[in-house]
This record gives C-alpha cells, structure tokens and sequence, in this order.
C-alpha cells in the first residue's frame, strides 16, 4: 500500500526525476513524428516534377529534406490555364475544386454541429413520451459504419438524378450520431434547468432560448465539434469518390487520388503536391482559430465516470 | 401578468421536444434509414448498373451471399482490416493514455504543455489519400527509408507484414493526437480531490494509474474503444491509395486489402451493387454483433467503476 514511501526520499526523487526525463523524450519523438509529416509535405510542394521522381543517390538520400526552388513554378501552375497547368490536366480550375470542397465543408460542418445541438437540447431538456426511445435510437445507430448504407445512398443518387451534385454530401450532416452524443454530454454539464425556466418566466420563446441563451453557453464544445467536422468533411474521400464523378464538381481529395492515378507520362508530382499543400491550409486556419477551446472546452464536456 | 405565469406553467413543452428533435430524424429516415433498407433489399437481387442507370432484375435466391461465401473474399479482408486496425490501434491506446495521464497530472507541470497538445493533432489535418501518398513515397525501394529498410530487388507490395505495418504506422501517426484528446477529457472529469487524497495516501503515478483514473475513465475509454473500432472497419483512404502505380490492388497478397475496398470494387468498378448490398448485410451483422459483445462485457466492468469510485470517495471523507 504505502510502496512509494518506503522507498524513501532519495528514491522518490530518483523516481520524479527519471519520469520527467521519459516523459519529455516520449513527447519530443511524437511531435517530431508529426511535425516531420507536415515539413516533408512544404519541402515536396517546393521541388520540380523531374527532382521528386529521379531516384534519390543513396549517399545524399537526405536530400528529401532539403527544399526545392520550384515552389513558384508549382503554385502558379495549379492557376495556369495553359498546358501543363491544372485545369488543362484535369479539366476543371483548382479554384472550383478549392470551392467545391469549401461548400461542401462549410456546409456539412454547420449542419451537423447546429442540428445535434438542436436535438440534444430538445432530448435533454423537454420530458416527452418518445424522449428515452429516441436517445436510445441515437445511441444504437451510432454504432453503424455509415458504409453499410453507402450502396442504398448512392443507388438513391443515381435514382433521382442528384449524381454531380454537392448537397447529398451535405444534407445528411443533420443527423450525425457522433457529434450529437459528445454535444449532448457537454450539455448535461452546463445547462441547468433553472437557466431555461427563468428565461421562460421573462416570457422568451422557446426557439428565441435555444438561440440566445443555448447556443452562448455551448460555444467551447461547439468549436471543438466544428474542428471535428470541418477536417472529416474536408478530408472525405469514399462517398464523394463514388458520387462525383464531373471533373468540375469533385473536392480535393477526389481530385489528389486521381492526379496521383494518372499515368506515370501525364502527371507532375510538384503539382500534385502543391494541391495538397494548398488544401491543409484552409485546415490549419480553422484548426487554430478553434483550437483554444479544444483544451478549455473539453475539460467541461468530460464524460463524468 | 400573474395569470399569465400561471397559464405558462401549466402548459406543456412536450411538443417542442418532438419539434426539436424532427429536423435529425426526417434526415435519417431520407438518407439513411431509406438506403439502409435499399442496401438489405438490394442484397437479395439481382442489381447492377448500367451507365447512369439501376437495373434490378428481383430476387435471385441468395446468389450475391452465394458468391460472397464461395470467394470468401468478405472473411479474408475483414480479417486484414482487423488485424491492421489492431496493429496500430493498441500502441494507439497505450500512447494516448500515457498522453492524456502525463498531460493532466499537477505534479508533472510540463513545459510547453500546450504546443505539445496543439501539434499531436495536427497530422490529422492532412487528408489520408495525402498521407498514404508522403508515406508510400518514403518507404518505396526509391525513397530515403525505403532505400535503408528494403533488401535488393524487394518492393513494398510485395512485404507481407511491412506493408501492414505501414499502413499501421500511418493510422498511429494520423489518431493517437485525437485519441488522447478525447482519453483526457475523461481524467479531468475525475474529481482532483480524489488524486490528492491517493497522494497523500502516498500512491506513486503508477498505482493510482491502476487503481484510480483506469477504473474511473471506463466511461469513456469504452467510447473510444468501441468508435475506433467501427472507424477501423470503416478504413479505406490509406489502404487504397498506399501503392503507388497499382491503387486498390492491396499489394501482391492482397495484404492491406480492407473490407471496405473491397465494397469499393462492387460499387465502382464491377458495379454489382447486389454483391454490395450482401456484403454491407454482412458487415451490419459484424458490426452490430461485436458492439453488442463489446457493451454486454464492459457494462459489468462499469458497474464496477462506480462501485470503486464510491469507496473512492467514502476514503477521501475518512481522510478529511
């Protein structure tokens, strides 16, 4: 029971000092795994098509870390119209591509974060018959890969004619199991009834609470959710893939499968490259504005045991 | 005024329940629920298409389960994925613990704390397809490690276990950051005073670890376990794009071949989607089977956590 005090002061100390010691040397290696990803990425998008497929001498195979002197050259080439450029290898302007995928995000992202909101207030708040079944339901289809359906979905697709179109990729968002369960744990913490019943005495209606009062109070949770469904949005690839099948219609991922498929004569890798790098940054803006809340607001979200 | 508070507290609010919960399930029944049916249907037909077109041709006898169990293609990679999700999954779990106990302990006061946390998550803002191209571009017999790792004349489609680890490798890279965000919103939701009261006790970081925040972030823990496991079934991004010059092929022994690439092939390629539906039967009763085994063994286990943290609590009064 008391094993850490019969070891004494000097063993204690020992001990601090060698767990400080590991845990400093795990987390250096973990951020240089991740950071290393993210660098080798700029460091391709910056070298010429010829330099990323010529074999690398095995005496200065390091110098894949070194940076190129083409990222000029990749950048303009994903805006060129000429050949050569995006648009005349992969019939459509990156710009619309870049659009593409921002709707679809924009889109997915609010409607997935607003109506689980919407739900878990109206489960965890009102007292009606079907509350304890449909929170239960929620639960249970939380538990199914979306894939299962994907066969259905996209035979409904091609029924009614919405292949090429963005919205099927947007409007299923609403009913999102995942983030409805996380906002609805949240909630539990920080809403308490006597807030929504004294706004009620002041004579404020139900959907003017939710907006004005509601909404306020879940904001770190939101931005966390919104982080979530921005970079899964964002970086979906299997239904969008099967779905989009106009160049001018596809979003980013789609299109940087496809680039790399191409055959080995008509691709360029820096641009291929260049696209991605593009990509992550609309990402990592949205990651660091949100992102202080991830640490605040998931202390209060927490799941109490 | 006073009737009107009067009226209002007799009055009902069970409509607005129903009202706020009906955007959420109109959607799910359109495009969820609807194609799920379709898909059970579909299992059981004859359908496939045709240009832009569905052509069903009705029920057909089990033909497309048939097929599945003949290939037994549908046994083969589910067990790929389960063994690639595994292999990268549990040193997944056993750094984003570590993570999340070191990062919210008082007595650690790590230096940079939030750096650390803010660039753990950050690989996961690159789209899979992307990270399974960098990764492949590495390790290929061209690149800088594949160049130190590979053997004269090996290639990485043709490495049973490398290329597994690779793909698990990336998974690893790509979730451990998210995985112990979410394994640290459990601990902080552990009262501190019962970590002091353990202190004090003079129970050293790994005892309390065992004894205090494993029991008490159950909850939670099984949250990740059992979403993990189903986004493990879902993998498909990396394992399809990892060779470069042969996508979707899995490698020279169908090694990485998922069961989701494999419902890929119906769906894009042979566009069976009879086949498809049968396979996406069997995979709902996959699904649905170990969830349920999942929760039925660990609902005991959380009945037990609370029963710790009570006796938990009832120390830490005697302590005070």
């Amino acid at each position: 029971m008391y094993r850490d005090e019969n070891r004494g002061i000097f063993w204690s100390k020992f001990y601090m000092k060698a767990r400080t010691v590991l845990v400093y040397t795990v987390l250096i290696l973990l951020s240089f795994l991740c950071l290393i990803t993210i660098y080798l990425l700029i460091a391709m998008s910056t070298k010429s098509h010829l330099t990323l497929i010529t074999p690398l001498k095995p005496n200065d195979r390091w110098a894949v870390l070194r940076f190129g002197t083409s990222f000029g050259k990749n950048f303009g080439s994903i805006f060129k119209t000429g050949p050569g450029g995006f648009e005349s290898r992969y019939n459509a302007k990156f710009v619309t591509s870049l659009g593409n995928s921002a709707i679809v995000a924009i889109g997915a992202t609010f409607c997935s974060v607003y109506f689980s909101t919407v739900v878990a207030y109206g489960i965890h708040m009102y007292r009606f018959k079907l509350r304890n079944a449909a929170f239960t339901f929620i639960l249970v289809i939380m538990m199914i890969p979306t894939q299962v359906s994907t066969t259905g979905f996209i035979s409904m697709c091609y029924k009614f004619g919405w292949i090429d179109h963005l919205f099927p990729l947007i409007i299923p968002a609403v009913a999102s199991p995942v983030t409805f369960f996380y906002i609805k744990q949240y909630m539990e913490s920080v809403l308490p009834f006597e807030m929504v019943e004294a706004a009620r005495v002041d004579g404020a209606g139900e959907i003017r609470i939710f907006h004005q009062i509601v909404l306020p109070v879940m904001k770190p949770a939101l931005a966390v959710q919104i982080i979530f469904a921005f970079v899964g949005s964002w970086n979906n690839y299997f239904v969008p893939q099967l779905l989009l099948g106009k160049a001018s219609k596809r979003t980013l991922p789609v299109i940087v499968a496809a680039l790399y498929s191409a055959s080995n004569g008509s691709k360029d890798m820096g641009l291929i490259y260049m696209v991605i790098f593009v990509s992550i940054v609309p990402l990592t803006i949205v990651y660091f504005i949100f992102s202080r809340y991830i640490m605040k607001g998931l202390t209060l979200g927490a799941v109490k045991g | 005024m006073a009737s009107r508070i009067r009226k209002r507290k007799t009055l009902s609010y069970a409509k607005w329940g129903y009202i706020f919960i009906l955007p959420f399930f109109i959607v799910y029944a359109i495009f969820q629920l609807y194609p799920l049916l379709t898909t059970f249907i579909y299992a059981f037909q004859s359908v496939t298409k045709v240009g832009t077109n569905i052509v069903n041709k009705g029920w057909n006898n089990f033909a497309n389960f048939q097929y599945l169990f003949e290939t037994n293609d549908w046994a083969k990679t589910f067990g790929t994925t389960m063994i690639i999700q595994f292999m990268g999954f549990i040193p997944q779990l056993v750094v984003s613990l570590l993570l999340a106990v070191w990062f919210t302990d008082s007595r650690l006061k790590i230096k940079g704390a939030s750096f650390f946390k803010a660039v753990i998550y950050m690989p996961n803002l690159i789209m899979a397809t992307a990270m399974a191209q960098l990764f492949a571009t590495m390790f290929q017999a061209t690149g800088p490690l594949g160049q130190i790792l590979l053997k004269e004349g090996q290639s990485l489609a043709g490495m049973k276990w490398g290329l597994r680890w690779l793909v698990a490798f990336i998974n690893f890279t790509m979730w451990f950051g998210n995985t112990t965000i979410l394994l640290m919103a459990g601990v902080m939701g552990i009262d501190d005073s019962i970590f002091e009261a353990a202190t004090i006790d003079g129970a050293g970081p790994i005892r309390t670890f065992k004894d205090i925040t494993m029991p008490l972030l159950m909850p939670i823990f099984i949250y990740v376990f059992l979403t993990s496991l189903i986004g493990g079934i879902q993998m498909f991004d990396i394992p399809q794009n990892i060779l470069i010059g042969s996508y979707g092929s899995g490698g020279d022994f169908r090694q990485v071949r998922t069961i989701i690439m494999y419902l890929n092939a119906f769906l894009g390629t042979s566009k069976n989607f009879g086949r498809a539906g049968a396979l996406s039967l069997i995979l709902f009763v996959i699904t649905s089977v170990l969830s349920f085994v999942i929760y039925k063994t660990t609902a005991t286990d959380m009945s037990a956590a609370r029963a710790k943290k009570k006796a938990a609590k009832k120390a830490k009064k005697v302590n005070a």
